[in-house]
């Protein structure tokens, strides 16, 4: 393999960054916030798979696969939730959501 | 150079790309596409790296699912997303050196690690990262999630009943003035209570 690990690490870290990045210019827009969220978990995936694949350790690969759930039931529940909180409000602003607060 | 670097360093800068896209574009709709756009690029980043399945999971569970129901929500919910836009400007500085500092700090962290730490091994234990020969990569996964990760696994099952479940939980919503049928109403209905015997007046009728 003529593309070292460093590079696919890098690669992963430049997206975990441009993720984080997202969750704080989007801070009112919940949904791309999610999004942002999607791309840091596909951004621990490849780290995952590519110490997976060069230390020859398939256990990465499976942990990879527990991600990919837990990533999708979050993001099902995460727009179940907003469905649910815009039916309320009539906006998924959420920077004023105190609905829960006593 | 050869191939599998050239389409490593493509795949990776459509990768970067879509994704910084996805977190700047001024329409959501766009931001799913360019989501979808990501996903795709890091599963040609998995094939590229030898693991054909979790690209495929990738893109069937990613693409077909995840996407699809982002693309459904941002289409069905009617909200004016210029005015959501606009705190964009305001954390751009704190979202900067944040994001900044985080950068460097992974790359020190990861120089660190390729230097000493356990990817210092990697040049001894795998020069290349293929599969072994005469197994496939699914049939490795297979052989050891079904054998001694096999409780996670179906922990795996529990967390996606579970948040199907709670999905439909919060979303179901009984609308006041529509007649559903209520079966067990139906079976407990007796003679007393379906039935009423009244005396009419002649050229009255009766009302409800």
């Amino acid at each position: 393999m003529s593309v070292g690990l460093p590079a696919y690490l890098a690669v992963a870290a430049a997206l975990f960054t441009i993720g984080v990045f997202g969750i704080f210019v989007n801070r009112r827009n919940i949904i791309v916030v999610l999004m942002s969220i999607e791309l840091i978990l596909l951004a621990v995936n490849i780290n995952l798979v590519s110490f997976s694949m060069f230390l020859h350790d398939v256990v990465g690969q499976i942990f990879a696969m527990f991600v990919l759930t837990v990533a999708a039931a979050e993001a099902a529940v995460g727009l179940a939730i907003l469905v649910t909180f815009f039916r309320n409000r009539g906006d998924i602003a959420v920077d004023h959501a105190n609905m829960m607060k006593g | 150079m050869d191939l599998q670097a050239i389409a490593f360093y493509t795949l990776a800068t459509i990768l970067l790309a879509a994704a910084a896209l996805v977190v700047t574009a001024r329409n959501p709709v766009h931001s799913v596409l360019f989501l979808i756009l990501a996903f795709f690029s890091g599963a040609g980043l998995f094939v590229l790296l030898g693991a054909e399945f979790l690209a495929m999971l990738l893109i069937v569970v990613y693409v077909g699912a995840v996407a699809v129901l982002f693309l459904f929500v941002v289409m069905m919910l009617d909200v004016d997303f210029v005015s959501l836009r606009s705190g964009f400007a305001q954390y751009l500085p704190v979202g900067l050196v944040v994001s900044g500092v985080l950068l460097l700090e992974m790359i020190l962290v990861s120089g660190a690690v390729a230097g000493s730490g356990a990817a210092s091994k990697v040049k001894a234990v795998a020069p290349t990262g293929q599969s072994p020969p005469g197994m496939s990569n699914i049939e490795q996964i297979g052989r050891v999630l079904y054998t001694d990760y096999v409780y996670f696994f179906q922990a795996a099952g529990l967390v996606l009943l579970v948040a199907m479940i709670g999905a439909i939980v919060l979303t179901l919503r009984h609308k006041p003035g529509v007649r559903r049928q209520d079966i067990a109403d139906q079976t407990a209905r007796t003679r007393k209570t379906g039935l009423a015997i009244v005396k009419v007046v002649t050229g009255e009728g009766i009302s409800e």
